[in-house]
């Protein structure tokens, strides 16, 4: 939804508030930017209006005009334009903004139709929030708290449906608790672009499954459990794990690609329990990929790192950081930097490599873009390793050239800042020739080949900011404490930093943002606190002439066609 | 008019039949005039649709965007689903080219070259003649894309309906052609004559309506308003069904016969011993009349106001008279019941049918019409409480006028009329439901 650059603004009237509003936006929108609720359960703004649930209705008038005249027949008890209501409800979501268009959303009318479509939405619906996942999360319960009677007038036999079926590999449904508002059949149809859900029989009955011979198992499917408003699509992998008020609500980012999905991650007690999408309407609107919801487990993998290690054997963070120092003073170093590391933490390895007069590299990390949340480039941080000015172009597919170097013995300790060098082009019989410094968050043939090992964070373990494909920079926090033996990568880095004979810098955001706006050009008006939580686009200017490996995603249009592998160095 | 020849001995529904009792002459006339000039004589006829709301026809084609430069599409509503109402069926079965001309008619004065047949999926026989109909029609170029060497081509599709009372709810009905489940469209923004089937301009029709255009055309708008009464012009076919001695279809002037006429001269009265009870006026969704009650108020007569004070037997069965008293004309299915009848079982009925075809799609009609159906069934099942009837008005008040579509109101008339009417005869059920019935009339179990 791009808005026009100078909308149309309208004036409309939501219970005696005035409020100009761009040409079209209905009043759901309309309302909330007077800061009126329209409780409401179909409707979502980014999907189509079906106005099925009935929940929006309110009164609605437009300003009276003689008929024959066409002039404004004024109320002399006010001195303004009378208003002619319309005998019936209207809904509000279907109503868009029209010049003097006023809505009533307190009278009796409204009152008593919220009354009636929430008892009869209660009535099939099982009244056992008690034990439903949903409980805390349910529109249901909310709005009936919020809007209905707060008592029943339903003897009968309620309906009885499935309870459990497994729509896809990671999405549960129980119908009875469905309240028929569609809002996953849309997602799939019109976001995910996969039409796979459906209503079966009629009535009270109606019932939501897939197509015969389908499941929803798109890479979008967890959307449908966020946008349920009750507790009918559950999460397979999250349901009945944890009731959501215990949970902590963390503002974090999606690594899996550079879309840079914004999301917020739950735990509790160091723990988390799942990762959900945050609305950001330039960047993912509502959504987010599957694939990115899983991140998390790899806080907990058995292949994490937990202790520091010096040639094979457990030691502490000094004597680490000396050894490190060491076989970088004594050989010809070369820093493997990282897509995945902070914009902070690609400043601090640019003044690693800096200090001990080492060329960088980027490992580049490239997969099938979807046009939705997740696009070619794997990697969460490409162009910050580009405005930190860590590299000045685009990482090559792999390290061949590296190892060439290693091979010619040009280069005898290699840093690897979070990278597996093998992953990345390199032989074991490479890594042999030289000594490796590795910091990173999990073993692999990297790390058990490293001299120097040194554990560090996950994403949801530290503060730092992320430039997208956008050129945004958007920040993220810490969720959960470190894993036992892990250390800040900006803490290892700026010690490493200075080790090595380089700069004295922060260890941390406070202290290091004032050395990253004096140097970086683009960040220069920036602190890590003042980046909104939608982001902030940064100039690209520089960076326009990259081939940069993504097509087109959800807000994101490439500046010219997607390079072909070809042509890249 | 329109029954013209249905039920007369000799009469079937081939071409040649059709064709030597007159037929497609009209259409050979008609295709010789100008498309606006049809349309305005079907404005001058004042015809009002006969699917049930009364619409006035004319009006529904000026609607029709025709900048858009769209296709303009005509879709016949067949889907005769309204319990009580069998007309359109007749239409179909005996003299199907008579609507077809109608189609073809309406299809030339508004430009359309695109017309479907919706036919409910319980008519296989209607529909096999109808494609009968239009191959013979076509054959001989009453339907194509040469009609009648004038270079205007138009054709027709039948599409039958796969059983839903829904689909003849004229945006459902769309959708099901579009090959979608029949949920309603909301309107605004959907209106079919801008945004219809296939997002195109769209007229929806009732199969009645279409014939009465083969006469608008054949006698003038002007001709045709004289029939019936004023603002009620043209003919109407009464299905009148339930307990009088002569049920039947029955094609009278519109406004010219009475209720009373109706029932006791034109269909001979109750059935012996009996005396009646109640009525229906037009399809099950209409509001139920009670004997015996007395309509007053004030209507308009020419450019005066008239004091009328009419029973049951008095009222004029046209489509104004019938909504002014608080009912409608519907589809022009009279349903009489008898004083053998029990309205709580009548009821129970009725909601059983709403509740099985509500579409599902919004809240209050899918909710409400399953929970009066489950009222009215534990009544009848022997758990009737005195107050279940307020119960059911109330929940009935909380449908209309709240839903997407008029299902709404087509499900909570019946419930609210019924109380509103037989309120005493709801509170008591509970204690008539506990002696055994002294007419020997079976229990509705």
């Amino acid at each position: 939804m791009i808005q026009p650059a100078t909308p149309d603004l309208i004036t409309v009237n939501v219970d005696g508030k005035e409020i100009a509003v761009p040409k079209g936006t209905n009043m759901i929108e309309a309302a909330r930017r007077v800061g009126v609720d329209v409780p409401h359960y179909c409707y979502h703004s980014k999907l189509s209006v079906v106005g099925n649930c009935r929940m929006c209705l309110v009164e609605m008038g437009m300003p009276a005009v003689d008929p024959a005249t066409k002039a404004p027949v004024m109320d002399s008890a006010t001195g303004k334009q009378r208003v002619n209501w319309m005998p019936r409800p209207t809904i509000a979501c279907a109503t868009n903004a029209s010049p003097g268009l006023h809505i009533r959303t307190t009278t009796p009318i409204v009152k008593e139709c919220r009354e009636g479509v929430m008892e009869f939405l209660l009535i099939n619906h099982p009244l056992d929030c008690p034990i439903c996942d949903q409980a805390g999360e349910c529109k249901l319960q909310e709005q009936s708290t919020g809007y209905g009677r707060g008592y029943s007038r339903f003897i009968e036999q309620k309906n009885v449906k499935p309870k459990r079926t497994a729509l896809g590999p990671r999405v549960t449904l129980d119908d009875e608790r469905c309240i028929l508002c569609s809002r996953c059949i849309r997602f799939s149809k019109e976001v995910a672009k996969d039409d796979v859900l459906g209503f079966i029989d009629r009535g009270s009955y109606s019932t939501l499954t897939c197509y015969p011979g389908r499941k929803l198992e798109n890479n979008y499917s967890l959307n449908t459990v966020d946008i349920c408003p009750v507790g009918a699509l559950t999460s397979t992998d999250f349901r009945f794990k944890m009731r959501v008020w215990f949970l902590k609500q963390t503002n974090s980012i999606d690594t899996e690609s550079s879309v840079g999905a914004n999301t917020v991650v739950w735990s509790r007690e160091g723990v988390i329990y799942r990762v959900t999408p945050r609305q950001n309407d330039a960047v993912n609107d509502t959504w987010m990929a599957d694939s990115g919801r899983v991140l998390y487990k790899q806080i907990r993998d058995a292949s994490r790192l937990e202790s520091v290690r010096v040639d094979g054997a457990v030691a502490d963070l000094d004597s680490a950081v000396k050894a490190a120092a060491d076989r970088m003073a004594a050989g010809k170093v070369a820093v493997v930097g990282s897509g995945r590391s902070t914009v902070e933490e690609q400043f601090l390895t640019r003044k690693l490599a800096l200090a001990v007069k080492a060329r960088a590299w980027l490992v580049s990390r490239v997969g099938e873009g979807d046009a939705l949340l997740v696009s070619a480039d794997r990697n969460p941080n490409v162009r910050g390793a580009l405005v930190t000015g860590l590299v000045s172009g685009l990482p090559s597919r792999s390290l061949d050239s590296l190892g060439a170097q290693i091979d010619a013995g040009e280069v005898t300790c290699v840093v690897s800042v979070g990278e597996d060098l093998t992953a990345a082009g390199l032989s074991a019989v490479q890594l042999s020739k030289v000594s490796v410094i590795y910091l990173g968050t999990h073993s692999n043939a990297t790390s058990a080949a490293a001299k120097v090992v040194i554990p560090t964070l996950m994403v949801f373990e530290k503060h730092g900011t992320f430039v997208n494909q956008q050129f945004r920079i958007q920040r993220f926090a810490k969720a959960v404490p470190g894993g036992p033996g892990a250390t800040d990568d900006l803490v290892v880095l700026s010690r490493l930093v200075s080790a090595a004979g380089g700069p004295k810098l922060g260890a941390d955001l406070g202290s290091l943002w004032p050395s990253i706006a004096a140097e970086v050009a683009p960040l220069s008006t920036m602190s890590y606190g003042n980046i909104p939580d939608t982001g902030l686009l940064l100039d690209a200017t520089p960076w326009q002439g990259l081939a940069f490996v993504e097509g087109p995603s959800l807000h994101f249009k490439p500046a010219a066609p997607a390079a072909k592998e070809a042509s890249r160095g | 008019m329109v029954f013209k020849h249905i039920d007369e001995p000799g009469y079937t529904n081939d071409l040649a039949c059709y064709v030597r009792n007159g037929g497609y002459e009209v259409l050979r006339k008609s295709v010789l005039r100008k498309p606006e000039e049809l349309v305005d004589e079907v404005k001058k006829s004042g015809l009002r649709g006969r699917g049930g709301a009364g619409f006035p026809c004319g009006v529904k084609w000026t609607l029709l965007d025709r900048k858009s430069g769209k296709p303009i599409y005509l879709v016949v509503n067949a889907d005769e689903s309204e319990p009580g109402t069998f007309k359109d069926r007749y239409i179909i079965h005996n003299d199907p080219h008579q609507l077809l001309e109608g189609i073809m008619i309406t299809c030339f004065a508004n430009k359309v070259e695109r017309a479907y047949i919706y036919i409910r999926g319980e008519f296989p026989e209607g529909a096999r003649i109808l494609e009968k109909a239009i191959a013979e029609a076509r054959a001989a170029n009453f339907v194509g894309p040469n009609i009648l060497g004038t270079g205007y081509g138009c054709e027709i599709y039948v599409h039958r309906g796969a059983g839903a009372y829904i689909c003849g709810e004229e945006t459902g009905l769309i959708e099901s052609i579009e090959g979608k489940r029949p949920y309603p469209r909301i309107k605004p923004p959907y209106f079919p004559a801008v945004l219809g089937l296939y997002q195109c301009p769209t007229i929806v029709n009732n199969v009645e309506t279409l014939c009465h255009v083969k006469h608008i055309a054949d006698r003038g708008g002007e001709a045709y308003s004289k029939i019936g009464t004023p603002n009620n012009t043209g003919t109407r076919i009464l299905c009148v069904s339930g307990h009088v001695r002569r049920p039947g279809y029955y094609e009278f002037e519109v406004g010219k016969i009475t209720m009373g006429q109706l029932l006791n001269e034109v269909c001979g009265g109750p059935l012996p011993g009996r005396a009646f009870k109640a009525v229906i006026p037009g399809g099950s969704s209409a509001k139920v009349l009670k004997v015996g009650e007395r309509y007053k108020g004030k209507r308009k007569a020419g450019a005066d106001m008239v004091e009328y004070d009419w029973g049951l037997e008095d009222i004029p069965m046209d489509f104004d008279s019938l909504a002014m008293i608080g009912s409608m004309g519907g589809s022009g299915g009279v349903i009489v019941m008898d004083d053998s009848v029990s309205m709580v079982e009548a009821l129970a009925n009725i909601n059983a049918f709403y509740s099985h075809e509500s579409c599902g799609q919004c809240t209050p009609c899918r909710e409400g019409s399953l929970w009066m159906k489950k009222i009215t069934g534990r009544m009848v099942h022997g758990e009737a409480r005195p107050a279940d009837g307020a119960l059911l008005k109330s929940v009935a008040d909380q449908i209309a006028g709240r839903t997407i579509c008029a299902f709404g109101e087509a499900c909570a008339w019946p419930t609210q009329s019924f109380i509103a009417k037989f309120g005493d005869e709801f509170k008591a059920y509970p204690e008539t439901k506990k002696s055994p019935r002294a007419d020997g009339v079976p229990e509705l179990v």
